[in-house]
């Protein structure tokens, strides 16, 4: 049987890949955040799953506003980096696993969650960034990759509380897949950011540290979030936070808290990360 | 329809509203993705914007890197970051000229080091007009 071993919470800042990318990361300005991961690589190291489900939003660059679902998940047999504006980046190709993907998607459906699906979609920095941040430079990505992308950015986004149910209802088509396969999750985006406005640059490192603490040890406090909760004390972007929701609602009740890192700045964000395993 | 989230200060919520105000706008941004669209673009952006259905205020906001005014007319951020990438800026300069007031590179990436924008003070409009 298949099981999810861990989850992960992780900004997806594009400057971070940028950073590793373009050979940045022992600069005064970077050498902070790297040194910061480097417990959260040494725990991937030992904890590589089969598959990883990564809950990430595209941003403007395979799905727009021409066409856009709340949840689109990938089940294509692989992804490729995205030209996003600048190029692609210079990551290895991303290795679907279409059998759970698919089992995904029946599960999914069946349980009332109509979800789009996708057999063509470039990934843009929103799950590219994340393996980066994991896994550093490999050759091949050691995990396989479920894309499941979320529409943070235009409102409606889905609620706090759908999206926890949303990871609950991944939990149970996980528990059902015959495999004898282990499987991550990842929630991606955030923390407080704000980058359009005249209020750009706000960070709230007292409502992130609650929404962390909660992650841990009350995550239904969490879900009571409203979208003006996020936008007046998270920043206008905070909202992406909703999808770390969708990969604590796959945890268990119970989760211990295995590694922790917060740091302001990382562009105009404040990045963070969490583990969370499942005893 | 008044929002509840119309409250929060130097905020622009991409909702249905703003969705309908910048979808040309938002689609032209999103072209540059394509590398042909963007060499396109570089030869001559007056050109190029022609075959976008945008008002006359949207283009002159493209033309001028206006970031602030491009959000006032409908424009995403996230859209926006085509430009400023394709300009081969970094974004704290959009974010510095997007801010009030105004700020430099070096002057966004030092509030930023310093903590970021405090959220004291910046939550609310009726707060702020109350002081």
């Amino acid at each position: 049987m298949a099981r999810i071993i861990a989850g992960m919470g992780t900004s997806h800042v594009p400057g971070l890949g940028a950073a590793m990318d373009n050979g940045k990361t022992q600069e005064a300005y970077w050498q902070p955040v790297f040194k910061g991961l480097e417990p959260l690589r040494s725990w991937h190291r030992d904890h590589v799953p089969d598959v990883t489900i990564i809950v990430y939003n595209d941003h403007a660059t395979a799905i727009a506003l021409d066409n856009y679902a709340t949840f689109t998940l990938g089940v294509a047999e692989q992804f490729l980096p995205a030209d996003e504006g600048w190029g692609r980046r210079n990551v290895p190709t991303v290795q679907g696993h279409p059998e759970l993907a698919w089992h995904l998607v029946e599960s999914l459906v069946m349980d009332e969650f109509d979800l789009a699906v996708s057999g063509d979609l470039d990934v843009d920095h929103g799950l590219t960034v994340p393996l980066s941040i994991a896994y550093d430079q490999p050759e091949i990505w050691p995990t396989r990759v479920i894309p499941l992308a979320v529409n943070v950015i235009q409102y409606p986004q889905p609620t706090s509380l759908r999206c926890f149910k949303l990871g609950q209802a991944i939990r149970r088509a996980v528990d059902a897949f015959p495999d004898d396969i282990t499987v991550g999750i990842w929630g991606t985006g955030g923390l407080s950011h704000q980058l359009g406005g005249e209020r750009v640059g706000v960070v709230n490192p007292e409502f992130d540290t609650q929404f962390l603490d909660n992650l841990v040890s009350d995550p239904m406090a969490n879900t009571r979030l409203t979208h003006t909760d996020f936008f007046r004390e998270a920043g206008c972007e905070g909202i992406e936070m909703i999808m770390w929701n969708v990969m604590r609602g796959a945890l268990n009740d119970r989760v211990s808290e295995a590694y922790r890192f917060y740091h302001i700045p990382v562009s105009a964000t404040a990045y963070g990360a969490i583990i969370l395993e499942n005893p | 329809m008044e929002r509840d989230y119309d409250d929060v200060p130097g905020t622009y919520v991409f909702d249905g509203r703003r969705y309908r105000m910048g979808y040309h706008l938002n689609m032209f941004l999103m072209s540059l993705n394509k590398a042909e669209c963007r060499a396109e673009f570089a030869e001559d952006e007056r050109a190029y914007l022609a075959k976008f259905p945008m008002t006359e205020a949207q283009q002159e906001a493209v033309l001028q890197r206006q970031w602030l005014k491009m959000l006032h007319l409908g424009g995403n951020v996230y859209y926006a970051f085509k430009l400023i990438s394709h300009d081969r800026k970094p974004p704290q300069v959009m974010y510095g000229q997007m801010a009030e007031p105004n700020m430099s590179f070096d002057e966004f990436q030092a509030m930023m080091i310093a903590g970021g924008r405090p959220i004291d003070g910046n939550r609310s409009k009726k707060e702020q007009a109350n002081g």
